[in-house]
């Protein structure tokens, strides 16, 4: 029954389909995820310094969170950033992503500031490394300077806690 | 008040369809001829609904009605009155609005049109198409709702995407989606001739026209899509293998592959089978891009604001319609056993491999768009298929078609001899190797053999398409539609062949920092960086950097690319300088600001660009010329078989 090719096609063509979307495309494994941070020389957003950033955060691990003043997702997972914060949990570093420092700051002031230290790249080239495609994005860095874990969108509580449970796990298991 | 008259208006259209799909089908069914009848004032009050309910949309953008959501999420009253009304279609839910929309014009035209059509067949192709719409407007109303209002309403709109902002996009969209909803009424004639058991020459007569001017809309969106990514986007490309593009070409490639079968079911009354599966999964491949676009399973440059519950509503609309027509399909008979073919060498045997080449190049593309959907599936990990695997498999199809098309419009019907076609092909071959042999005596040795074989098979195209028109006209005397038509979008094909060969094989780029006041020469140009300066524009705010650009001492171009920086949502656009030109475009894009005086700069020169989106315009222009009006198609019938005795062919007509 050559007739029922088009038909039997077209019904695993839908499987495939049903299957797709119970996936999240946005998912992409980092091609950075176990390869160590770039260490570059960048500005403090507060201070204006330039340092070598990433040379004196080795040693422990914290979260590298890319935001920028006019992402409006950015807000939406600020809360739980500021939460994290205040308990003191695992340091945090912000990248402030292709903004203006004034535009920046003022954000920080009226939505306060829960990071340790924030990296100033208004060019968006140390994102641009990172392979940065849309902010806010999350980069969970162990205290070997190394990335294990890379969250794209918005944080949420319990992606939160998977990636540091990844992070604890691999730490553990390297020491 | 007035988004709620759209919203009812909406309403009352998706009941006027469920009446639409039941009402006719049942009278045919039944032998109701009062049942029957009102297909057609069903069809046009369905047009009338929505053409109501699509209006009020627009004068909520107009007005930035601030309570309805949809307008507060794209629109801002900042924003230019134009730019105000393509917003309505700039997101998700208008799109599938203009979509509905666009489905009953087809449907209201094809009620104008129905005298020759038997009573039964028309009940079911208006019914089919009434079944489609339902689906549609159930859809928009539960899962994308264009009224839903916000009370307490913002303070202010959140403005469109910049990136559509854009007379392309003002046309691109209603374009595309007259080709993509268009092949509705071929796959609704499908079926209903499935259900009628009348697939014959009369059937693929009736509907012939339709299925062009579908596919000359379809080409016309796509290649205004590619032109828009190009001058909009930034990075010069005109094409980029993305998901959305995708979604967009397998339809029209499908499409051509049944523009031309149905040609030879109409003359021949074979191919029966295989013309209405093309039908039936050209318009599937509609549903499968309006799927992937919608639904988010595939990330892409054009992503839409994303909901799983809409991906699973298309999913089973998909499914039903679709697999519907296939398993009406499967048991299909046909009354009467298929002629037998002409000869292994006719016009039919071209057109055959014809389709043939065109469905493996359709297959290719959906297999390269849909590969890390089914390996994410099947558990294998995320991957990527990009440009080169497009153009690994795809151009090596090409050029076997582009030398077939050549030959396959000399050829007779039924039978042909060898000899006789390689007589007709001599002409243009030998044209075409003094002109190719010319040009490789002018480029230097770096050309790549690529842009040499692309250009001999375009001209080969061009040269034969010409001979045979010439041919023709001298022996029916006039020029008749359908066969200039043809020649027209053969023509145009190879047009656009040659942009796309001599754009990627000579076309240049160059990446560099310039500072304010320097000099640099690349391409045979002097670019001079005269400055950047701060510019603001109704809703944004940026830099335009000014270049001069000077060829040998002369005055080529003044240009001025820009980066803005858009208020209400924050992002970033590059507008490159263009200086368009038939022989080359200079582009220029605007990278970052390094310093006060440097920036980062990316110069472009793009020879024969143009060509790529001429050959398309030529293409759609081909099919509507070879509509035919009103007599036009009977002389050439007539004339196209004097012709044939005159040149003493088997005819079995």
């Amino acid at each position: 029954m050559r007739q029922l090719i088009p038909f039997s096609i077209f019904i695993i063509l839908i499987i495939f389909f049903a299957i797709g979307l119970t996936k999240d495309p946005r998912l992409i494994p980092s091609p950075l995820v176990g390869e160590s941070l770039p260490v570059r020389q960048l500005d403090e957003l507060r201070t204006a310094e330039t340092t070598l950033l990433t040379s004196n955060l080795i040693g422990s691990s914290f979260i590298l969170n890319v935001w920028a003043s006019w992402c409006a997702a950015c807000l939406e997972e600020h809360h739980l950033l500021m939460e994290l914060a205040t308990q003191d949990a695992i340091p945090i570093v912000g990248l402030n992503y292709k903004d203006t420092r004034q535009d920046a700051l003022r954000w920080l002031d009226k939505n306060g500031d829960p990071y340790l230290q924030t990296w100033f790249d208004p060019a968006g080239e140390f994102g641009m490394e990172l392979g940065v495609y849309g902010v806010p994005e999350t980069f969970f860095v162990d205290m070997t300077g190394t990335i294990r874990h890379k969250h794209i969108g918005p944080l949420d509580r319990s992606n939160i806690a998977k990636a540091i449970d990844i992070l604890n796990a691999e730490q553990n298991s390297s020491l | 008040m007035i988004p709620e008259i759209g919203h009812y208006a909406l309403v009352l259209a998706l009941s006027v369809a469920a009446l639409q799909a039941a009402v006719p089908m049942i009278g045919a069914r039944m032998g109701a001829d009062n049942l029957i009848m009102l297909a057609k004032p069903l069809a046009r009050a369905q047009f009338l609904l929505i053409a109501t309910s699509f209006i009020t949309l627009i004068i909520a953008f107009v007005l930035t009605d601030l309570t309805v959501s949809y307008v507060v999420a794209n629109s801002n009253s900042a924003l230019p009155l134009f730019y105000r009304i393509s917003a309505v279609w700039g997101a998700h839910e208008g799109s599938l609005l203009l979509w509905v929309l666009i489905l009953s014009a087809w449907t209201f035209a094809l009620t104008l049109f129905d005298k020759p059509l038997p009573l039964k067949l028309n009940a079911d192709i208006i019914g089919i198409l009434g079944i489609i719409s339902f689906g549609f407007l159930l859809f928009t109303l539960f899962t994308s709702n264009p009224f839903d209002r916000v009370i307490p309403p913002p303070q202010s709109g959140r403005d469109l995407n910049p990136l559509l902002q854009d007379f392309g996009l003002i046309v691109h969209p209603p374009m595309l989606y007259m080709g993509y909803v268009g092949f509705a009424v071929p796959f609704a004639f499908a079926v209903a001739g499935l259900l009628n058991n009348q697939i014959n020459s009369a059937w693929a007569k009736w509907v012939r026209p339709w299925t062009l001017i579908a596919w000359a809309f379809l080409g016309l969106g796509i290649a205004l899509g590619s032109w828009w990514a190009y001058y909009e986007l930034g990075w010069g490309g005109w094409w980029f293998w993305d998901p959305v593009e995708n979604a967009s070409f397998m339809p029209w490639l499908l499409g051509t592959a049944l523009i031309h079968s149905v040609v030879v079911t109409q003359k021949k009354a074979i191919f029966k089978h295989w013309t209405v599966l093309l039908a039936i999964v050209t318009f599937g491949l509609s549903l499968v891009g309006t799927f992937l676009v919608r639904s988010g399973v595939l990330t892409s440059v054009h992503a839409f604001a994303t909901d799983p519950a809409r991906g699973v509503f298309i999913l089973m609309f998909l499914a039903i319609v679709i697999g519907g027509a296939l398993l009406v399909f499967t048991f299909y008979k046909p009354d009467a056993p298929q002629e037998p073919h002409g000869s292994a060498l006719s016009r039919e045997s071209f057109l055959l491999t014809n389709s043939v080449l065109l469905s493996v190049a359709t297959a290719t593309v959906l297999l390269g768009t849909l590969y890390p959907l089914m390996i994410d599936a099947l558990g294998l990990g995320k991957i990527s298929v990009g440009a080169p695997y497009f153009n690994s498999v795809f151009i090596p199809l090409m050029a076997p078609l582009l030398i077939l098309i050549g030959l396959g419009q000399r050829a007779f019907w039924t039978n042909d001899s060898f000899r006789r076609l390689s007589n007709a092909a001599k002409y243009p071959l030998l044209a075409t190797i003094i002109l190719a042999l010319g040009t490789w005596g002018m480029i230097d040795d770096t050309s790549p053999i690529m842009a040499l074989f692309g250009l001999v098979l375009a001209l080969w195209v061009i040269f034969s398409t010409l001979a045979g028109q010439i041919r023709h006209y001298r022996s029916s005397k006039k020029l008749t539609s359908p066969y200039l038509g043809q020649s027209i979008s053969h023509i145009g094909f190879a047009i656009t062949v040659i942009g796309i060969t001599l754009v990627s094989s000579y076309g240049l780029e160059k990446h560099l920092r310039m500072s304010e006041g320097e000099t640099t020469t690349f391409g045979g140009y002097e670019f001079r960086f005269a400055g950047a300066s701060a510019i603001s524009g109704p809703n944004y705010n940026g830099t335009e950097a000014i270049f001069l650009v000077h060829s040998e001492n002369k005055f080529e171009a003044r240009l001025a690319p820009q980066k803005r920086n858009y208020h209400s949502g924050g992002q970033t656009m590059t507008e490159a300088g263009i200086s368009p030109g038939f022989t080359r475009d200079i582009y220029i894009a605007l990278g970052e600001k390094i310093n006060d005086t440097d920036w980062s700069v990316r110069l472009n020169i793009k020879p024969f660009v143009r060509l790529i989106w001429l050959g398309a315009i030529l293409m759609a222009l081909g099919a509507i010329t070879a509509l035919g009006f009103g007599n036009a198609t009977k002389t050439s019938h007539q004339s196209q078989k004097s012709y044939r005795i005159n040149t003493t062919t088997r005819i079995s007509e």
